[in-house]
């Protein structure tokens, strides 16, 4: 957990108390039931809204919340619900909570689940369930969610009683959010929210087993900042656990000071600004060139918060081959588990960022006094790097639109701290490649899990945790949209100043790319020889539809879309023939990546 | 108008001669460098809370952890259990198979046991009744209990470490085995040491109490 969210600090009962007494409407409100400590364990954590489905076993919970201040929206389905709660933690930091009912409701929730574990995003599912002592016979919409959701939760909990359960609930949230994030369930048989309590929850605490680490040994850091000092082709490879630890800064000041340049994982796009001088990017499958050079070629790695996740490494024999490796991590069963480290920290990000920081300083005192312009040298091929591997496209003005060019578009229209929210393939890699990431918590994407139909419901999410003057915009593939489209009636309902981009190919064009490359051209299943009209589709749901085609017309079509007050959805027709590169093979090496097809 | 991704192909550009192995260690191009499987015991101590063991059952399978045995029972403190799981996996892989138990919420503590480490484990064995003094000489001589006797079958109980089992079970084919069930390995670190880091202070609290 980072000093900078808001979460109820751990504390002993008597501690709670004031904030038990501000607490929404407490003394009017009495505690009489299980739902109602449900609802009473959500008021305290501090959240405001949440996400959810209706449904039988989970209704008592809803009827607790017909009297509560929280804020609750329905969405369309329940993937939608835990997807918009994912994308409600990463834009705000702090856990999104989701509800469905038992049975399809709570598998529904799966996917989201599975996609907050893989990204380490704070989320909490609450479920319905039947009656405990129903639990076992195959009762209507019964399943085993606690048993379902076991892989893809870092904890779920199934409520026993209706005394206890509002502390559980908070104990989930709180756990949650703490050391590494990730996902938390609470199974609420029937039974439990119906049974009578007058328990007012505590403030939730993460479990006393659960301990993460603080501060990394400081020998350990000492003789890891020896090594970046006497380093002489250093990079920083910033993970996702620099935005999820609030060290964004630290990292910043870090690396400018000593001038190394940084590299990010596509989570942790944001966490250095990309038009800094020392930002290589991203790095990996469809990462920069100059990125994927810096990691290939240095001879000493600083990676924060990443679990080099293959996407990243490519093959690991020749990942970064010729470096030290530092790895920082608050898990420590991140440490080697992928690329072994040399030099393994454990601790909070943005604390174990500091200490190297200052051992580095002590560190170079000591050994290293005349090496000022040190990383100097390495820096400049950095920069030639840049220079050689250029992000361009080719475009034409007659050529048929070509979609970097609508992302860049886009980019320019709107604010630096514009939310991008995507889907999965080709429109995500392009909206990664072609828009200058400059603040944290500003792209919101399905990275381990890569779930299309992620973007709108993510929208949606980060458009409750964005500020009113934020802009947040998604872009999706025809593809990702057709699978949670349904979320637009959510969209319109609540009137959301969102605008999708649809970069429409007629195709799964990730696939259909990977066809070409890998298959002989043998499109089989990736190609629509029908997709619906989107911008039609849009006015049915009450949304505003938008079409565009030629370059010349972009530049107002997307003003007209983002000007909207309320959803938009632009259906964008895209050059179905254009790929995404620099491509580094599937097990590949990152030094080897490929600017064109028949470099495969 | 512009260009399009341009640069050096990856033919042209120098790449570095370094290597790593399948496990991502840096080595030695020279040196093919594997970590050979090693057969381990870790002993974990766990809150007693249901669901426990199908977290830890889950965890070793959907992460592909080549698992020997796993045993489970209560200990002196009615709230934790005690897991042992004898694993068979390569230097890295156990460490992780350690930090990922170690990771689980309602895991107290894991360690991975000593050579030295005191193991046992138990067979029941179902024998043909044919020839009961000879089966009461193995018996005797693995140091056994006959726990069931009858005109047509024998059972016998046989406690030891993994081998004195293996070879226990070997001698008694010669009656031909029935039936026979076999527990995993338990085990407690030898001496005064602790067997898993929780254990002192938790011992020491209850004595508190006490």
């Amino acid at each position: 957990m980072s000093e900078g969210q808001q979460t109820p600090q751990t504390g002993e009962s008597e501690d709670a108390e004031p904030g038990m007494a501000e607490s929404t409407e407490a003394g009017e409100r009495p505690v009489t039931s299980g739902a109602e400590s449900v609802a009473r364990a959500l008021e305290r954590t501090g959240v405001e809204t949440l996400f959810g489905v209706q449904g039988g076993a989970i209704m008592p919970v809803y009827d607790a919340l017909y009297d509560s201040p929280l804020d609750h929206v329905t969405m369309a389905h329940e993937q939608g619900a835990a997807h918009a709660a994912d994308a409600f933690g990463i834009v705000s930091g702090e856990p999104g909570v989701c509800l469905a009912t038992s049975g399809p409701g709570a598998t529904n929730l799966v996917t989201g689940l599975a996609d907050a574990s893989m990204d380490s995003d704070p989320v909490v599912a609450l479920t319905g369930q039947v009656p405990s002592t129903m639990v076992g016979t195959d009762a209507f919409q019964e399943t085993d969610t606690t048993g379902v959701t076991n892989p893809v939760t870092k904890e779920n909990y199934f409520a026993g009683d209706a005394d206890s359960v509002g502390d559980t609930v908070g104990e989930a949230f709180a756990l949650a959010d703490a050391g590494r994030q990730g996902p938390t369930l609470v199974d609420l048989p029937k039974d439990v929210t119906t049974g009578p309590t007058d328990n007012e929850p505590a403030a939730g605490t993460a479990p006393e087993t659960y301990d993460p680490p603080e501060r990394a040994d400081s020998e350990a850091v000492a003789t890891a900042a020896g090594v970046l000092a006497r380093a002489e082709k250093p990079v920083i490879l910033a993970g996702g656990g620099v935005i999820k630890g609030e060290a964004c800064a630290e990292l910043r000041e870090f690396a400018t000071e000593y001038g190394i340049p940084v590299v990010t994982t596509m989570p942790a796009v944001g966490a250095f600004p990309e038009d800094h001088e020392l930002a290589m990017e991203m790095a990996g499958m469809h990462g920069t060139g100059y990125a994927n050079m810096a990691i290939t070629h240095c001879d000493a790695m600083f990676a924060v918060g990443t679990r080099f996740d293959d996407r990243l490494t490519g093959g690991v024999e020749t990942f970064a081959p010729e470096a030290e490796i530092i790895h920082a991590d608050i898990d420590a069963a991140e440490i080697s588990k992928n690329i072994a480290a040399d030099y393994p920290l454990l601790g909070e990000a943005s604390v174990v960022i500091e200490q190297v920081h200052e051992a580095m300083a002590d560190e170079r005192a000591a050994d290293m006094a005349a090496t000022g312009e040190r990383f100097q040298e390495w820096v400049e091929q950095c920069q030639q790097w840049q220079t050689d591997y250029p992000m361009d496209y080719p475009m034409d003005e007659d050529d048929p639109l070509k979609p970097q060019f609508v992302v860049e578009t886009v980019d320019a229209a709107t604010d630096d701290d514009t939310i991008v929210t995507t889907g999965v393939g080709q429109h995500q890699m392009w909206a990664v490649q072609y828009w200058t990431y400059t603040e944290p918590r500003t792209w919101v994407s399905s990275h381990g899990l890569g779930t299309m139909g992620y973007g709108l419901p993510s929208a949606i999410g980060a458009r409750f945790a964005a500020d009113d003057d934020q802009s947040v915009v998604c872009f999706d593939g025809d593809g990702s949209f057709l699978m949670t489209l349904q979320e637009l009636a959510v969209a319109v309902r609540e009137n959301l100043d969102i605008t999708v981009f649809i970069l429409n190919n007629e195709a799964v064009g990730m696939v259909r790319q990977w066809q070409d490359s890998f298959h002989g051209g043998r499109r089989m299943a990736s190609e629509y020889p029908w997709v619906p009209d989107f911008a039609a589709l849009a006015e049915a749901f009450g949304a505003r539809g938008f079409r565009m085609e030629g370059h010349d017309e972009v530049a107002d079509v997307v003003d007209d879309a983002l000007a909207y007050d309320g959803p938009s959805v632009v259906d964008t027709f895209i050059d179905p023939t254009e790929d995404v590169y620099p491509m580094v093979p599937s097990g590949g090496s990152n030094g080897r990546f490929v600017l064109a097809e028949e470099q495969l | 108008m512009t260009e399009g991704l341009q640069g050096p192909a990856p033919d042209e550009r120098p790449q570095p001669s370094g290597r790593r192995n399948a496990q991502g260690i840096r080595i030695d191009p020279e040196m093919e460098a594997v970590h050979d499987p090693r057969r381990t015991a870790l002993s974990a101590l766990v809150q007693n809370e249901p669901g426990v063991l199908a977290k830890i059952s889950g965890l070793v399978s959907r992460r592909q952890f080549n698992i020997e045995s796993l045993t489970v029972g209560t200990t002196t403190n009615p709230e934790t259990s005690r897991v042992t799981l004898v694993i068979e996996e390569p230097e890295p892989g156990i460490r992780q198979v350690e930090k990922q138990l170690e990771k689980l919420v309602n895991v107290i503590s894991v360690r991975e046991l000593g050579d030295d480490a005191v193991r046992r484990e138990l067979v029941v064995l179902k024998v043909h009744g044919e020839e009961p003094d000879k089966v009461n000489a193995i018996t005797d001589m693995y140091g056994g209990e006959t726990l069931d006797a009858g005109p047509r079958t024998i059972t016998v109980q046989i406690t030891g470490d993994e081998q004195k089992v293996d070879d226990a079970i070997d001698a008694f084919r010669q009656f031909g085995i029935r039936e026979l069930a076999r527990t995993g390995q338990t085990a407690l670190a030898r001496g005064e040491e602790w067997t898993t880091h929780a254990e002192e202070e938790r011992y020491e609290r209850t004595q508190v109490r006490q």
